[in-house]
């Protein structure tokens, strides 16, 4: 399972003099569910296309399977690729779509037909051989684009953001038949998207990209509870950040003074010294909401609320200015619990569920960049 | 896209229609323009040395009154087709849109049909016993034939006949993207229907009137054949000059010189077009 | 009241307008079934025209010859035009703008402008007027629309396509073949047909670069219509417009199922 099937090593793109991918080293292993996560522009899609063949690297290898693939044209890698508005041929019928990659191959015509009613019956589209794409609905497009790619049984599958066409809902039927598709056929997936939500539920692991750099790569969860930059914690999921100065080390903690509270913390996994500005990271879900005669945390007022079903979400001002979001389930015991505008609260978290970030030199610009905006698709 | 598999592909490509575009377009033209700089030989028909004589005889009296009643009747020409064609495309964009297809569709006819033919069905109209003068003289209005063929009214309908859809389509064009939201915006604001047309329509429409005027003011100058069919021997348009020196009169440098102008015509009115269109994307977008 | 004639006057307009374009063309096709001699009066229904047309063995050759040169003028012109259309499509070069503005000059530019820069051209490098120098010209005309309407395609083009198929195995040759043609195939025939009915039917350009050796027929019926009337002409003509209609009609019936 953890075999390596295709690595890039010091893979390198410009256009027109910019640099979309930057000394890229990426192991995908044979089997997983890969994502490439960023924000649009970071390079995830031109990183697709050199897998793909349609772009080539200024400098860097493609090693797929110990073979070198870094030269050689798209026709010849044993890889295919579901476009992002699925580039279904208009000329030509579902089968004689799904049919295609088969022909080129020049298999005989009996396995064409089997091989095909069978891709388009894992996709359910059995009855919808004979139509035209354009008598399909976006849906049903992108389950041929992925007949399409999957009758050749392909070693990887590259999907370049193939949900971002369809509506809410759609999507989320399409991310759970994807997992199944890619459960059954055991092929490597490598999944772009811009969508983080979409980028943890459906991954065994993420690449999260930003200037054409791997800011981390992990698990869904090593993303989401451990991110290793500020821009990562930023961009995958909401963050709290109280900024804090090291106070004292101990071996296995330090104590940290978070805008004049000391908190006993975890040592963190990089180096640490007495005085050093650092971040501490919080999910919205990780905050505590405290009566405001509570003993502890800081003091504030609330400033938002919203409802969203299971979770009420609150905007809190802290005394200091800073905004702090707060995700609170709904408590069985006090079903009706809220907060009026205004009211006044304490805000404190419990020890050891706080992330501990360093300082960056360009923190500015990470933290009051609107990352999470959506980009118009396809634009990167 | 690989770069290196295209090349040989693209390279071939861009020599053989380079080379089609150099070889048949640019180089004849300079060497018209070439040729109107230098003097007629009788026998080499172009010989040195350079002169700018050709220009100076297109100013004498003989050649200037042909060239001024060439340019009278492709100017009342295009303001014909203009005043027909403003309203007609206006109406033509406000049809459902189902009948619009169809209707464009016989704009596009004439386009696609012989035109010499068509002028000659103009003659059996107009001829001294043609249509219009049988059908008049049978209802009482006149009583002896009218003169109508071989008169400089007859190039004037047939380059109006021949050339309105040139006026018509680009006028549509920009009447049908012209969006009723606009004018309801200009009424809403205060402004009357007259104050609309002259302040909203027109400015919008001006690229596509000069658009026709392009298309219509220029052939109208050039296409000989309707002032040959039409017009007998004295109503003629630059056309048929510079016809007449190069293929009866031999005289290629002077021929070359009209044709310059008319060129240089079509450039002015090239860039007025131009301009028209960019103030439009820079103001409206 | 005013909201009638709102109603009924850009109508009546509209009509009047398509009444006066077409009642020359009616009035030559009804003559061209008209047994009178002169021409003017109408003197009951018959074919004694289209009969003699075809008995004319000049004209019947100079037919031919057209159609060929229409033909080829227009099967040239499409494949040089829509490689043009390709490159300019796909490729970044420099003079492309300027290449844009010379097919839209080729457009513009009165035809006897051109006219009169072949001949000068043929002449000059001593080639005998013909069917040759008529070809060249005939292309040169045709590109610029050829360019324009495959262009008009490809600008609906979906650029995933050919890697869709460089995706699935196919070679660039192999794409080519099997999905960029066929996609952009209506467009190649509407520029087939436009350029072939343009060949057809011009006079201008013709006038200048044909020579004794090889008589085509828009000529034909030039050198016959300058002096009064001639009733084998309506027959010839109604025979043209009905041909070009029928291209016409075939090419936006190619555009428009393939617009679904």
């Amino acid at each position: 399972m953890t075999q390596t099937l295709l690595s890039l090593r010091n893979v390198s793109k410009q256009f027109d003099g910019k640099t979309v991918l930057d000394a890229l080293d990426l192991d995908i292993q044979d089997g997983e569910f890969l994502t490439l996560l960023g924000p649009s522009g970071c390079g995830k899609t031109t990183l697709l296309r050199l897998l793909g063949g349609f772009e080539h690297p200024d400098s860097g290898t493609l090693v797929l399977s110990g073979e070198d693939i870094t030269a050689k044209p798209p026709e010849h890698r044993p890889l295919n690729t579901v476009f992002q508005h699925y580039a279904l041929f208009p000329h030509m019928t579902v089968f004689d779509n799904v049919a295609y990659g088969l022909k080129m191959e020049k298999r005989p015509a009996d396995e064409i037909r089997q091989r095909v009613s069978e891709a388009l019956a894992l996709v359910q589209l059995d009855d919808f051989a004979r139509r035209k794409p354009h008598q399909l609905s976006g849906g049903q497009q992108q389950r041929v684009a992925i007949a399409r790619a999957v009758v050749k049984r392909p070693k990887l599958l590259l999907l370049d953001e193939p949900l971002s066409a369809l509506d809410y809902k759609l999507r989320r039927t399409m991310q759970i038949e994807l997992k199944r598709l890619q459960r059954e056929l055991g092929i490597t997936f490598v999944f772009v998207t811009h969508d983080q939500e979409e980028a943890l539920s459906m991954s065994d692991r993420v690449v999260v990209l930003k200037d054409g750099k791997v800011q981390q790569l992990g698990t869904p969860r090593e993303i989401y509870e451990r991110p290793a930059n500020l821009f990562t914690a930023r961009f995958v999921g909401e963050t709290n950040f109280f900024p804090g100065v090291v106070s004292r080390i101990d071996d296995e903690h330090i104590a940290v003074d978070v805008q004049g509270l000391l908190r006993h913390l975890r040592k963190p996994t990089f180096d640490v010294r007495v005085g050093q500005p650092v971040h501490v990271l919080l999910r919205p879900e990780d905050i505590r909401v405290l009566e405001p005669t509570a003993d502890h945390g800081f003091t504030g007022k609330v400033i938002e609320r919203n409802y969203k079903g299971s979770t009420l979400d609150s905007l809190i001002r802290l005394d200091s200015g800073q905004e702090v979001l707060a995700s609170e389930f709904f408590d069985e015991d006090d079903p009706t619990f809220d907060y009026r505008l205004g009211e006044p609260v304490r805000v404190s978290w419990v020890d050891g569920w706080e992330w501990l970030l360093p300082e960056e030199l360009n923190e500015a610009e990470v933290l009051s960049d609107d990352l999470n905006a959506e980009a118009p698709a396809g634009d990167d | 896209m690989t770069k290196g598999a295209r090349q040989p592909f693209r390279t071939a490509v861009l020599i053989l229609v380079w080379g089609w575009l150099l070889m048949l377009v640019l180089a004849p033209n300079l060497l018209v323009v070439g040729t109107s700089v230098l003097s007629r030989d009788p026998a080499e028909f172009i010989r040195l040395p350079f002169t700018l004589d050709n220009y100076i005889r297109l100013m004498d009296p003989l050649y200037l009154d042909v060239f001024l009643h060439s340019l009278y009747m492709a100017a009342v020409t295009t303001i014909c087709c203009l005043i027909i064609g403003y309203p007609f495309a206006w109406a033509l964009s406000r049809v459902s849109k189902r009948r619009q297809t169809l209707l464009v569709f016989l704009l596009i006819v004439p386009f696609w049909t012989n035109s010499l033919v068509r002028t000659y069905a103009l003659k059996l109209l107009l001829a001294t016993n043609g249509l219009i003068n049988n059908a008049l003289l049978a209802i009482g209005v006149i009583d002896e034939p009218l003169t109508l063929l071989y008169t400089e009214l007859a190039v004037i309908i047939g380059l109006v006949y021949l050339l309105l859809p040139f006026m018509i389509l680009p006028l549509y064009s920009v009447f049908d993207d012209l969006r009723d939201e606009l004018l309801l915006a200009s009424h809403d604001l205060g402004a009357g229907r007259w104050s609309t047309f002259v302040h909203v329509v027109v400015p919008l429409t001006l690229p596509g009137v000069l658009a026709g005027v392009l298309l219509v003011l220029l052939p109208a100058m050039g296409m000989f054949y309707v002032a040959d069919v039409l017009g007998g021997s004295r109503n003629l348009l630059v056309g048929n000059v510079i016809k007449n020196q190069f293929l009866d009169a031999r005289d290629w440098p002077f021929g070359a010189a009209a044709s310059v102008l008319l060129t240089v015509a079509m450039a002015v009115l090239l860039f007025a077009h131009r301009l028209s269109r960019r103030r439009l994307g820079e103001e409206g977008g | 009241m005013e909201r009638v004639i709102a109603r009924w006057l850009p109508r009546t307009y509209l009509t009047l307008v398509y009444v006066l374009l077409y009642l020359p063309i009616l009035v030559l096709v009804v003559f061209s079934f008209n047994a009178s001699r002169t021409g003017y009066q109408w003197d009951g229904l018959s074919l004694h025209w289209y009969e003699s047309l075809f008995n004319n063995r000049a004209m019947v050759k100079a037919m031919w010859n057209s159609l060929w040169l229409a033909l080829v003028a227009a099967t040239v012109s499409t494949v040089i035009g829509a490689l043009t259309a390709l490159a300019l499509h796909r490729y970044r070069f420099r003079g492309k703008r300027m290449l844009n503005g010379m097919l839209f000059v080729v457009m513009m530019s009165p035809e006897i402008v051109l006219a009169i820069s072949l001949l000068a051209l043929f002449l000059l490098i001593g080639m005998q007027l013909g069917f040759m120098s008529l070809l060249l010209a005939h292309v040169t005309f045709c590109l610029p629309f050829v360019v324009i309407t495959v262009m008009a395609r490809l600008s609906g083009f979906d650029e995933r396509l050919p890697e869709a198929a460089r995706d699935l195995g196919a070679s660039d040759f192999t794409m080519t073949r099997t999905v960029l043609i066929p996609v952009i195939m209506p467009a190649l025939m509407a520029g087939w047909l436009l350029g072939f009915t343009l060949s057809l039917d011009d006079v201008v350009v013709s006038t200048f670069v044909s020579g004794p050796s090889y008589e085509i027929l828009p000529l034909r019926i030039y050198s016959m219509v300058r002096v009064g009337l001639k009733p084998e002409v309506n027959a010839l003509g109604t025979l043209l417009l009905v041909f070009s209609l029928v291209m016409l009609m075939l090419s936006q019936w190619i555009l428009m199922r393939s617009k679904r």
